[in-house]
C-alpha cells in the first residue's frame, strides 16, 4: 500500500471541497513506466508516471492545481499539490525551513522577511552634492512613551550613520554588526571605512543569514549614509606631515570620497542610490525621490533636508490614523555643518523643514479641492 | 664540529666547557624595558577660565633629534587636550585608543561627551593596567580641560599608574625646570584661579624657553594649546620667541682670562 | 676538565645568553633611504650585509617591493625584516583582492606599524615604507625601532643614515624633478658608505611613478657616475 502525504495546510478551490487521498496499490521499486491515479472524492486528482528513459517520476495535477514536488520511495510517495490560484509558497513546505530553496529557485523565507519590512515605518536617504540625509516616519505605538526617545537612527561610525524599517530589533543588531565591522577596519586599516565598503560588509553579513536552516533572515531593509573624506587621509595616530608642498606625482582631476547612500535587503543585497526608501510608504516615497532628478547632483543637503522631511509627510499620508514622529540625521561635507559628522539635524532646521511639510501638504490638498470645484463649474 | 643539531651554533664544549642552561631559562615573559623614540617635558598650567597646555615638536631617538615635526598635543572630542611625553609608539597607540572612545561616545548620539576628568580616570586606569601588566605603556600624560562642573582640570598620569592632580604640572625635566617657575605664579588653586590667560600663556612660554636652554632632547619649536569652555585654541608650529644669547659676549675664558 | 673564574676565556668557559648570540648575527648595518619628488618616491640603499665585521653579502637588495607601487627599505635584523616585509606583501594583495582596489601607501604603512609595534619585544626592524599611489602620490613613511609611526618629507635610516643628517638637511629641495632628485639620493648614500663600515657595495635605487617601478644600480668601480644598464 502506498499513501500520498499533503500538507494539512492545503487550502483547495470549492471544486476540491472533501480532499481524501487514495492511492492504488503499487509497488514503486518494481514498477517502471506505470501510471499512478491520485483520486480525491472520487474524481481522479493526479496522474503520475516514471518515463521509461531516466526512470523519472512525473507528476501531473488536474487542471487549477501544480504539483510541486513528488517523491516516490519504497513505502511512501510523498506529493505537494497545491491550487494554481494560490502564491506557490504556501503550505508546500518549502517556507519552514531558511536555506531551503523552492524548485522553481526561491527562497521564501527571504520573501516572508521582505513582507516584515514592508509593514515598518518608511525610511529614505537623499544623497545631495555637498551631504546625506536619513530620515524615519517612526510610528508611536504607544501614548506612553517619551517623545524623541527611542532613537531609530544610528551612528556607526563618526561619518556613518544607519536606519532600517522592519523588526526594530533586527535594525539594532543591524547597526550593532555595522559598528563592530567599521571599527575592526579602523584597527586593521587605521582608516575610517568608506561607506561602500561597509555596504559590502553588511550585505555579506545579511546573506550569510539566508544559508543556514539554524537563522532567520533580517526583517528589515538597511539604509546607510555617509561621508567619505575627499582630502588625503592619515594613517590614524601618525606624526609628521610629509612635504610642506604635498606630495608629488598625484594623478590630476580625479575625485575622491564624498556622499555614499546604500540600501540592503533582506537577502543581502544591496545597491548604491541616489535616492533610497523602503518600509510602507516606499512607494509614495520613491515616486516623490524621482521627481527630484537627484542623479543631476544638484541638490544641496539643505534642501535635502526639507525634501527628507516632506517625503516622509507624503509617505505618511496613506497611514494616516497613525501618528508618528520624524526623525533626521545628516552628515555634510568637510566644510559643511556637521564637517563630515553623523549628527542629528539640528532641532530648528527639523522643525523649519517640518512646518513646509505640513504646509506643502496642505496645498495639496487644497489644490485637490480647487480641481474637484473646477469640474463642477463645468 | 658535532653531528648534534643541538650543539651547533654554540662554543664548543671541549674549549668553553658545558653550556650553562640556566641562561636559557628566561622566566617570565619579558616586555620592552626601555622606550626608543621618545618626547621630552610637556607643561600645564591652570588659569581663571581653563588650562595651558605646551610640548616642544622633538621625538628623539636616543640623543639624536631625528623628528623634529612631532605633535605632541591631541585633541579629545574638541573639550580636552592630552600632552604625552616618553614613547611615542605609545602615544600613538594611546591617540587611536581614544579616537575609539570618541567614536563609541558618538554612539549614544546625546550632546554628552566625556570631560577632562573622565578622560583622566579612563587614561589612569589603562596605564595602571598595563604596568600591572609588567608591559607599561612608556609615557608620562598630562590630560588638560574641564571637570564636570564646567571648572579647570589638570591631572597627570604616568607608565605606574600615578597620578597627581596640581594647578600647575610638569613632566620629565620639566618637572625639575619648569615646575618651580610655574609654581611661583600659581602657588595654589586660589592663586590660579586669579591668573588671566595672557599671564598663563606668558609663564608657560617663559618655562619652555628655560627647557629649551637646559634639556639637552628639546627643541625651539612647539605647540601649545589653551582649553576653555569656548573650545580648544591649538597651535602647533609655534618657534621660541625672544630667546637670551647675547650676554654670551661676556663671557670669556673660564676663570681669569680677559680677552 | 674544570672550569675557573679566573677571567681567561679558556679557564672558565663561557656563560653567554644563547638568546643574545643571534642579535647581530645577520645585521643590515645599512643606508637606507626614501625621498619625495616631483613626480612620486624613489627609493635607495647599499648592498653590504654583515655578520660583525665580515661581509656576509656584497650585493644585496634591501628595497623589498610589498605592492606594485609600494616598496620598502629594510633595515637590522635580515630575518626580522623580511618576515614582516612578506606578511605584509601577502596582506596587500590579499586586500587588492578583497577590495578590488589598489592599497594606499597608507594601508602598507598601517600593516607594517601593526607589526613591529604590537612585537617590538621581538623584532630589531627599522623600516622605510615608500609608494606611490593615484590618489596620494608619492609618500614617504618611516617606522624606527620601538615602532612608531612618521610621516616624512625624506627619510633615512640604517647605521649609515646618522652620517648624513647634515648632507641631507643642508642639500634638501622640496619639489626636485627626477634627476636632482636621483642625485640627492646617489650623492646622500655615498657619503653614508664613505663614512660606514656597515655600509658598502653598490647603490640601488627604485623610481615610483605612475609610469611604475624603476630600477637604477650604480656602481662603485665607476664611483657611481654610470647607471648599469
Amino acid at each position: 500500500m502506498v499513501f500520498v502525504q499533503v500538507s494539512p495546510r492545503l487550502r483547495f478551490p470549492s471544486k476540491f471541497p472533501k480532499l481524501s487521498f487514495s492511492v492504488k496499490q503499487f509497488e514503486a521499486n518494481h514498477v517502471t513506466g506505470a501510471d499512478l491515479y491520485f483520486v480525491a472524492s472520487g474524481i481522479q486528482f493526479g496522474h503520475a508516471n516514471q518515463t521509461r528513459a531516466s526512470g523519472a517520476w512525473r507528476a501531473q495535477a488536474p487542471d487549477g492545481c501544480q504539483t510541486i514536488g513528488f517523491k516516490p520511495s519504497h513505502h511512501s510517495i510523498t506529493s505537494t499539490v497545491v491550487p494554481n490560484t494560490f502564491s506557490t509558497s504556501i503550505g508546500t513546505g518549502y517556507d519552514l525551513t531558511n536555506s531551503v530553496f523552492s524548485p522553481d529557485g526561491r527562497n521564501f523565507q527571504v520573501e516572508y522577511a521582505v513582507k516584515a519590512v514592508e509593514n515598518g515605518g518608511t525610511s529614505i536617504g537623499i544623497r545631495c552634492k555637498d551631504g546625506v540625509v536619513l530620515a524615519v516616519e517612526k510610528v508611536i505605538s504607544s501614548k506612553l512613551l517619551k517623545a524623541g526617545a527611542n532613537k531609530r537612527i544610528a551612528t556607526v561610525d563618526r561619518h556613518i550613520g544607519a536606519v532600517s524599517s522592519g523588526l526594530v530589533p533586527d535594525g539594532r543588531h543591524f547597526v550593532s554588526r555595522a559598528r563592530d565591522e567599521a571599527s575592526s577596519w579602523r584597527s586593521t586599516y587605521k582608516t575610517p571605512i568608506t561607506v561602500k565598503d561597509l555596504a559590502s560588509r553588511m550585505g555579506g553579513y545579511l546573506q550569510a543569514y539566508t544559508l543556514y536552516s539554524s537563522v532567520r533572515p533580517f526583517g528589515i531593509t538597511g539604509i546607510v549614509a555617509g561621508w567619505d573624506s575627499e582630502l588625503e587621509l592619515p594613517v590614524d595616530g601618525q606624526v609628521g606631515s610629509g612635504p610642506k608642498i604635498g606630495s608629488g606625482g598625484k594623478v590630476e582631476g580625479k575625485k575622491y570620497g564624498g556622499p555614499g547612500l546604500f540600501m540592503i535587503e533582506p537577502s543581502g543585497q544591496y545597491w548604491g542610490y541616489y535616492g533610497a526608501a523602503t518600509g510602507k510608504g516606499r512607494q509614495t516615497a520613491k515616486a516623490e525621490l524621482e521627481k527630484l532628478d537627484l542623479a543631476a547632483g544638484k541638490l544641496s543637503l539643505q534642501d535635502g533636508v526639507k525634501e527628507a522631511a516632506r517625503i516622509i509627510y507624503v509617505a505618511h499620508a496613506d497611514n494616516k490614523d497613525k501618528e508618528f514622529e520624524l526623525e533626521m540625521t545628516w552628515i555634510s561635507s568637510l566644510d559643511g555643518p556637521t564637517k563630515g559628522r553623523h549628527e542629528e539635524v539640528p532641532k530648528d532646521i527639523l522643525e523649519e523643514a517640518e512646518k513646509l511639510a505640513k504646509k506643502h501638504l496642505d496645498d495639496d490638498d487644497d489644490e485637490e479641492e480647487t480641481k474637484e470645484d473646477d469640474k463642477m463649474e463645468e | 664540529m658535532n653531528h648534534l643539531p643541538q650543539a651547533w651554533g654554540r662554543p664548543r664544549d671541549d674549549v668553553y666547557g658545558a653550556y650553562d642552561h640556566a641562561y636559557l631559562q628566561n622566566g617570565p615573559k619579558q616586555h620592552t624595558q626601555s622606550p626608543a623614540v621618545t618626547g621630552t617635558s610637556v607643561l600645564a598650567l591652570k588659569f581663571k577660565d581653563g588650562v595651558v597646555i605646551a610640548a616642544d615638536n622633538l621625538a628623539s631617538y636616543g640623543s639624536l633629534a631625528r623628528f623634529t615635526d612631532v605633535k605632541r598635543l591631541r585633541k579629545f572630542a574638541d573639550t580636552t587636550v592630552v600632552g604625552f611625553g616618553g614613547d611615542v609608539s605609545d602615544m600613538q597607540y594611546l591617540d587611536r585608543l581614544l579616537n575609539s572612545l570618541d567614536i563609541e561616545e558618538a554612539y549614544g548620539g546625546s550632546s554628552h561627551t566625556l570631560n577632562a576628568q573622565n578622560l583622566h580616570t579612563y587614561l589612569s586606569k589603562v596605564m595602571y593596567k598595563r604596568r600591572s601588566e609588567f608591559n607599561p605603556l612608556w609615557n608620562q600624560l598630562l590630560v588638560a580641560g574641564l571637570d564636570g562642573e564646567g571648572k579647570p582640570f589638570l591631572a597627570s598620569a604616568d607608565l605606574l599608574g600615578t597620578t597627581f592632580s596640581s594647578p600647575s604640572l610638569a613632566t620629565g625635566f620639566g618637572a625639575h625646570l619648569a615646575q618651580p617657575l610655574l609654581r611661583k605664579v600659581a602657588f595654589d588653586e586660589e592663586a590660579a584661579a586669579k591668573l588671566t590667560v595672557e599671564e598663563a600663556v606668558e609663564a608657560i612660554k617663559e618655562s619652555m624657553k628655560v627647557l629649551f636652554y637646559r634639556d639637552a632632547r628639546s627643541l625651539d619649536k612647539y605647540s601649545i594649546a589653551v582649553v576653555t569652555k569656548d573650545g580648544i585654541d591649538l597651535k602647533q608650529d609655534e618657534k621660541l620667541e625672544k630667546q637670551s644669547w647675547a650676554f654670551a659676549d661676556q663671557i670669556r675664558g673660564y676663570g681669569t682670562q680677559i680677552n | 676538565m674544570e672550569f675557573g673564574n679566573s677571567g681567561m676565556l679558556n679557564e672558565d668557559g663561557i656563560h653567554v645568553d644563547m638568546d643574545r648570540l643571534k642579535k647581530g648575527e645577520v645585521n643590515l648595518g645599512t643606508s637606507i633611504m626614501a625621498i619625495n619628488f616631483k613626480d612620486g618616491v624613489i627609493l635607495g640603499a647599499d648592498s653590504r650585509t654583515t655578520t660583525g665585521a665580515y661581509i656576509a653579502n656584497r650585493v644585496t637588495d634591501k628595497l623589498t617591493q610589498v605592492h606594485d607601487t609600494i616598496w620598502c627599505c629594510r633595515s637590522g635584523s635580515a630575518a626580522d625584516t623580511q618576515a614582516v616585509a612578506d606578511i605584509v606583501h601577502y596582506q596587500l594583495g590579499m586586500y587588492a583582492i578583497q577590495n578590488g582596489r589598489p592599497p594606499t601607501t597608507q594601508t602598507a604603512a598601517a600593516m607594517f606599524q601593526e607589526l613591529c609595534y604590537e612585537n617590538k619585544d621581538r623584532l630589531s626592524a627599522g623600516l622605510i615604507i615608500a609608494g606611490w599611489d593615484e590618489r596620494h602620490g608619492g609618500q614617504v613613511y618611516s617606522i624606527p625601532l620601538g615602532g612608531s609611526l612618521h610621516k616624512q618629507s625624506y627619510a633615512i635610516g640604517g647605521s649609515g643614515s646618522t652620517y648624513i643628517y647634515g648632507y641631507c638637511d643642508a642639500n634638501w629641495k622640496e619639489g626636485m624633478d627626477e634627476e636632482t632628485a636621483v642625485n640627492f639620493v646617489k650623492g646622500a648614500l655615498q657619503e653614508a658608505i664613505k663614512w660606514d663600515g656597515s655600509s658598502g657595495g653598490v647603490i640601488r635605487m627604485v623610481v615610483l611613478t605612475k609610469k611604475g617601478a624603476n630600477r637604477h644600480l650604480y656602481l662603485p668601480d665607476t664611483d657611481y657616475t654610470v647607471r648599469h644598464e
